[in-house]
């Protein structure tokens, strides 16, 4: 099919959809940050009909990061990014179900069944129901003595338990186990870190950042035990004894858990959708039912880019997907995939991480500045293109590493390491070049 | 000039490059200092969304991106224009004077969202 037929095929799709959207209204099932986003983004690209936002938490939409961050380091204060202020909503005309779970998806009818018995028929649906935590599976272990960090309530839980002088063990050396322990020691505590595999943060980021970060934490006191498969939990009062594979035991006042989450794609799937470890939609954000949209963590989504399906985890993905959706209902004469190159942040301790695009191993690697300091970048390249750029306290020298990744660029590696010749000035020279030859 | 007694000098013009902004402060409000081509504009520093500082930002054109989560702002009217920034920044009127920039606190202003 050549380019214009397909975008005349997906532009009468995208048609339909907003002339039943107009008439029956939206569905939106998950008020998290995607679900929120959109309701945003069809109001401010001017979309007229009704819209219903159904979300299973209590709260209105907020974002994320911040659980296992901020909201972590302080007793007192709370650090809440609600998506909109708490007005927005009746001033947008966009009605909130809060503590309302959809427990169906009628698509001959159009319906959706929510956990209350009533029925909310959509001209169209966007699904952003999220993920949810994957539980540790393991005797011993328990909702009781297990602290997770996915929503609001999970991390004011938490962070009543982060008391100066308290044994905490993470297990998981993820981004967000590795935020809980940064937390953890901030408020004093004494913190182990277990993980099943050899090192922080396994394969989403190259082997020298995650041993980089292992060196972080252990400058801040947190032990590590690596290749640690766990046998059991042994509840003695309230302190709980995690006994390893090795024949370890160690004990803990609190133990937090962050080994991955799990897509809550089930609603899609029981509908007929095809979901594989999320649901499956086009670059438009569309599945295979031209009146159902998915975004989000629970999208596994098609990237031009990488010319193949993605799910992405992150905070950009969830914004940016939902937005791309929103503007396709809304002005389907301007139907533009969603295409994005994935961007992702940690902060732990006085550090913040950046990353632009997908690391892959046996990439080659320039190191830009020093990683003896806290502040240094790591560009892989494939045939002198940078295909994933990762930085350390140098938010604004990476990001023109965004447009080079998206111009393909060939660069000069010696060039690239050279901190005295900043990326901007190389980002500008290229554009320069391309313009020059256009 | 009259008035110009309020003026509050903030840097002088070579503190300042197209792509590096510098961070001011008056009455212990951080401020952004902007030079796009020959004109200079100063902002808050504190993005309207979180923590991030935008003379730590990445300057294009008009605008400036926060170097947390990428929100857009455009400089010379505080206008947000990119998402998760909503709410937009004060901004104040600019005044080069002998190489140095001043402000006019009186002078602060907010566009409507
Ligand atoms: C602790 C933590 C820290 C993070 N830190 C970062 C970070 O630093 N950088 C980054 O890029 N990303 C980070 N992320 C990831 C980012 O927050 C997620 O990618 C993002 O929240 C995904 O948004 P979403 O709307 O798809 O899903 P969610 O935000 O999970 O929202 C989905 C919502 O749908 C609800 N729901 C599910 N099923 C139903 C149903 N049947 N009916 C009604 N409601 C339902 C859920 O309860 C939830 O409220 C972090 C995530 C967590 C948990
Ligand atoms: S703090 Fe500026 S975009 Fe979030």
């Amino acid at each position: 099919m050549s380019q214009t037929s397909a975008g005349a095929v997906i532009q009468s799709v995208l048609d339909d959809v907003q002339i039943a959207a107009l008439a029956d209204g939206i569905v939106i099932i998950g008020a998290g940050q995607a679900g929120g986003r959109a309701a945003e983004a069809l109001r401010r690209q001017g979309f007229a009909g009704a819209i219903t936002l159904v979300g299973d938490e209590d709260e209105l939409p907020y974002e994320r990061p911040s659980l296992s961050k901020e909201m972590l380091h302080d007793a007192e204060k709370e650090a809440i990014t609600w998506v909109q202020k708490p007005e927005f909503y009746a001033a947008n005309d966009i009605k909130v179900l809060t503590g309302t779970r959809a427990v169906a998806i009628d698509r001959t009818a159009r319906n959706v069944r929510l956990g209350n018995g009533e029925t909310l028929h959509y001209g169209a649906l966007i699904i952003a129901t999220g993920a949810r935590v994957r539980h540790l599976d393991l005797p011993g272990a328990t909702s009781e003595n297990c602290y997770y960090i996915r929503t609001l309530a999970d991390s004011r839980a938490l962070r009543d338990r982060l008391v100066a002088g308290r044994r905490v063990v993470v297990i998981g050396a993820g981004f967000i186990g590795l935020e809980a322990a940064a937390a953890g020691v901030k408020r004093g505590c004494d913190v182990t870190v277990i993980e099943i595999g050899p090192q922080p943060l396994g394969r989403v980021v190259p082997e020298q950042i995650g041993a980089w970060y292992q060196s972080l934490h252990a400058s801040h006191g947190v032990k590590f035990l690596f290749n640690a498969g766990l046998v059991k939990f042994h509840n003695e009062g309230n302190v709980v004894i995690v006994e390893t594979k090795a024949g370890e035991m160690i004990p803990a006042d609190t133990v937090i858990v962050g080994i991955g989450v799990i897509p809550n794609a089930e609603i899609a799937a029981e509908a007929g959708l095809a979901v594989e470890r999320g649901i499956i939609v086009d670059e438009f954000g569309l599945t295979a039912d031209p009146h159902i949209f998915a975004a989000g963590d629970v999208a596994r989504h098609f990237n031009p880019i990488f010319n193949k399906h993605i799910l992405l985890e992150s905070w950009q993905n969830a914004q940016n997907q939902a937005i791309a959706i929103a503007k396709n209902i809304a002005t389907p004469a301007g139907a533009a995939p969603y295409a994005e190159l994935p961007w992702f942040w940690s902060d732990q301790y006085d550090v913040n991480l950046q990353m632009f695009g997908l690391s892959e191993p046996g990439a080659d690697t320039v190191i830009r500045g020093n990683p003896e300091t806290k502040s240094w970048m790591l560009l892989q390249l494939k045939d002198n293109r940078i295909i994933c750029a990762i930085g350390m306290n140098t938010a604004r020298d990476l990001r023109p590493a965004r447009d080079l990744i998206n111009m393909g660029a060939t660069l000069n590696p010696e060039e690239l390491a050279d901190t005295n010749v900043p990326l901007a000035n190389i980002m500008r020279r290229e554009k320069r070049d391309r313009a020059a030859a256009a | 000039m009259s008035g110009a007694a309020n003026y509050i000098e903030l840097c002088a013009v070579g503190d300042v490059t197209q792509d590096t902004p510098y961070k001011a402060n008056m009455d212990g409000t951080d401020l952004a200092v902007f030079q796009l081509d020959d004109q200079y504009y100063v902002t808050e520093d504190l993005c309207t969304h979180g923590p991030g500082s935008l003379c730590e930002g990445y300057v294009d054109g008009d605008e400036v991106e926060c170097p947390f989560h990428q929100g857009k702002f455009n400089i010379k009217t505080g206008v947000a224009t990119s998402a998760p920034c909503t709410d937009p920044l004060t901004v104040w009127t600019v005044i080069v004077q002998n190489g140095k920039i001043f402000i006019d606190p009186a002078s602060a202003r907010k566009a409507t969202p």
